[in-house]
């Protein structure tokens, strides 16, 4: 049944071992870059398009939280204009990155916190450690974090001794499983309850032995095997989903309790957070805290949300770190095209809404960002080659639903173009990854409302044309113009000029 | 400053292009201090008013919490008898309150009810919380179109680990503290910002498995919201 999660990983010597899946158990293992593992998009598309029950599992989430988001986002009358206001404060933090980076510095460090600063991950994970260790740890308790996962925190600690508990449920499902996640908000998508049980069984100690597979049986089995953890740990390890410069205020949004557990009981806290989750002001969190929730599980809003201010003195931690992490988020910034990708608050409504992602999967994209942020932000933060680019029909559903509206379609048209120029191109790879995402894809076609969707290409191609001609397409247009120019495509499409020609009469 | 810091610092500034050495992008700077916000700053009914807790009650409802409407005088037999032991095996109940919970609010619990105080200087462990019932608080503000109560540990709310910890949490809010959006509950919140804030919509919940929605994880299983007016 698990063809795809046992599918040999190894790329340029980097994945994990082959041998990590023995059993219909086991995950594809933790990979040793957790930003460039796997096998190529194409190959891993192709086990993935083969794995009836992967995409079965995938098919139900997808749909339904797609519904969700849809029936709250629809009941918001200016969900358009927090989207404006929330794309455009981040782009004035990035305009203000180190001033507004300076004044949460400040406002941490005046309320009793300790902020660090962390070139790249290693730097990150040595950080982390040494304060674990100073407080003669050997276990942390864990908040489900994006910044932790793509610096690989865990394997780094384990190398010290250290073990780090992942408490949200799905995180822990993916760590007993020794897996990777696979979407960002719901990480064991990729496992039915069936599965989620066996591995309970197998790898969790005190679990029930007459344990069913009924959702909440399984979540109360969590729920035991967490409590004492949560009752004794001493650290704590979390992200932030924001950061308020101006009072210096962290912000972690959830649902299970696991966050306020780790946020609240343990000692020390340590914050590990990228750089470019800062907001300017505290009345921001006005405009975030709307669109994140209805955009991330399609709730009104999410149960719990915990803001902290450095120390409370008698009230949670006495103890608070904050690590500021780079990790290539600069090397993002300096491209003007492709910054906005750093906008991303991981909502994941794009990979719910993208074809691609809802046929192949999240570990198909090697990263632990998939779907089609991942696709943009992945290569852009390693600044490697990358085929990415590619798994994608630029159909625009992403940009739709993104609630801070970063132009996901443009950016991977940019990323293709430069792919070409500054590689020399490798248009068999391109054409490999491309033909996997039409594959995938490949009932866009057949549906109209899709198809209006990828109606939306020629106005991608407009943005990369100089003077009404195009000297250089994207592969696998570049094909085509590598011996002639294509000339501007009109600015509407004869399906919106119809439209609008017949509303006019 | 540390190396560290200064290196990333420079390494934005020449993202930007405002490390000096080439000159600002067009739109880098000018995008600053011009955020449109044509959003809504506030909702159309009164805080406090019969919309506004009636769009509340059917957040709650929906989010599986349990909602009473008390006047204020029936508050204190609604509140025994939402404590009160309710098996013949655990013929006790517990109870922990803020030290700065208001007094009148309990003086209905019965005999059968244990009821300790905790404070920032006088806290209970996490271990002694683990075996108490349930926790009494009051709130801060409530967001009507969201379904969300916000606690900010004052007195009468207590540190954030008493409404954690115990399975049964029971939160009074008073009709006036109820808003209709959540820009009126930020901008209330933002007086204070650096008291710490939780944030509750409903009780703790999972979807990790098949998106099949488990109420009650790690957090309260169990939610009452008393509305008094």
């Amino acid at each position: 049944m698990s063809t795809f999660l046992g599918m040999p990983a190894a790329r340029d010597g980097r994945g994990p071992s082959p041998q990590a899946a023995p059993g219909t158990l086991s995950g594809i293992g933790r990979p040793e870059d957790p930003l460039h593992w796997g096998a190529s998009f194409p190959d891993a598309a192709r086990a993935a398009l083969d794995n009836g029950q992967l995409r079965r599992n995938l098919g139900k989430a997808t749909s339904t939280i797609r519904a969700k988001r849809a029936s709250v986002v629809g009941e918001v009358p200016d969900w358009e204009a927090l989207r404006d206001a929330g794309s455009a404060l981040k782009t004035d933090v990035m305009a203000r990155l180190p001033e507004l980076l300076e004044t949460l510095e400040r406002n941490v460090t005046a309320r009793g916190g300790v902020v660090h600063w962390a070139r790249d991950a290693a730097e990150a994970n040595r950080i982390v450690a040494g304060l674990v260790r100073a407080k003669e740890a050997d276990e942390v308790v864990k908040v489900k974090s994006m910044a932790t996962q793509e610096i690989g925190l865990n394997e780094a600690l384990a190398e010290e001794g250290i073990a780090a508990v992942e408490t949200d449920l799905a995180e822990l499902i993916v760590q007993l499983a020794d897996d990777m996640p696979s979407h960002i908000l719901v990480p064991a998508i990729h496992r039915n309850r069936t599965e989620i049980r066996d591995i309970f069984l197998e790898r969790m100690a005190d679990a029930p032995p007459d344990l069913t597979d009924v959702p909440r049986e399984l979540a109360m089995a969590a729920r035991a095997h967490l409590r004492r953890k949560f009752l004794s740990a001493k650290v704590a390890i979390s992200g932030a989903n924001f950061a308020v410069a101006d009072t210096g205020t962290l912000a972690v949004v959830e649902s299970e309790g696991n966050g306020r557990m780790c946020l609240t009981l343990p000692e020390t806290l340590i914050t590990v957070m990228g750089i470019e989750k800062l907001i300017p002001t505290f009345d921001d969190l006005e405009v975030f805290l709307q669109l994140l929730p209805r955009s991330s599980t399609g709730e009104r809003m999410n149960p719990y949300t915990s803001m902290w201010t450095g120390v409370t003195p008698g009230d949670g931690p006495s103890e608070f770190h904050l690590v500021l992490l780079d990790n290539g988020r600069t090397k993002v910034l300096a491209d003007e095209a492709g910054r906005s990708a750093l906008h991303c608050i991981r909502c994941s409504a794009c990979l719910n809404v993208c074809p691609v992602y809802e046929r192949v999967g999240g570990h198909a994209y090697g990263s632990v960002y998939p779907g089609p942020i991942g696709a943009i932000l992945t290569p852009q933060l390693t600044g490697e080659k990358s085929d990415l680019p590619y798994a994608s029909t630029l159909c625009g559903a992403c940009y739709e639903v993104c609630p801070v509206k970063i132009d996901i379609p443009s950016i991977l048209v940019e990323l293709r173009a430069r792919e070409v120029a500054l590689a020399g191109s490798s248009p068999d790879t391109a054409d490999r990854v491309w033909k996997a995402a039409m594959k995938a894809a490949s009932y866009a076609m057949a549906d109209g409302g899709r198809f209006r969707r990828a109606a939306r290409v020629p106005r991608l191609l407009r943005a990369i044309s100089r003077n009404g001609v195009i000297r250089r397409l994207p592969f696998p247009g570049s094909l085509w113009t590598r011996s002639r120019d294509l000339m501007e495509p009109p600015k509407q499409t004869f399906r919106d000029w119809w439209a609008e020609r017949e509303d006019g009469r | 400053m540390t190396d560290t810091k200064a290196e990333i610092l420079a390494r934005i500034r020449a993202a930007l292009g405002t490390d000096g050495g080439s000159a600002a992008p067009a739109g880098a700077t000018a995008a600053a201090g011009t955020v449109p916000r044509e959003y809504r700053s506030a909702g159309e009914h009164a805080p406090g008013s019969d919309v506004v807790l009636d769009l509340l009650i059917d957040r709650l409802v929906d989010y599986k919490a349990h909602v009473h409407r008390v006047p204020v005088a029936e508050l204190p037999a609604l509140l025994a008898r939402l404590v009160a032991p309710t098996t013949r095996e655990a013929p006790r109940g517990s109870v922990v309150v803020p030290h700065g919970l208001d007094g009148d609010w309990l003086s209905a619990l019965g005999d059968d009810v244990d009821v300790r105080t905790d404070s920032r200087d006088a806290p209970l462990s996490a271990a002694d919380l683990d075996e108490i019932d349930a926790v009494v608080t009051a709130a801060r503000v409530a967001v009507a179109e969201t379904g969300t109560i916000v606690l900010d540990g004052e007195p009468d709310q207590g540190r954030r680990a008493i409404s954690l910890v115990p399975d049964v949490h029971v939160c009074v809010v008073r009709a006036d503290q109820v808003v209709q959006t959540v820009p009126e509950a930020v901008r209330l919140l933002g007086r204070d910002p650096a008291r710490p804030l939780t944030w509750i919509s409903g009780p703790s919940a999972t979807s990790d498995i098949e998106l099949d929605r488990v109420e009650g994880v790690h957090g309260p299983r169990t939610l009452h919201v008393v509305l008094v007016s």
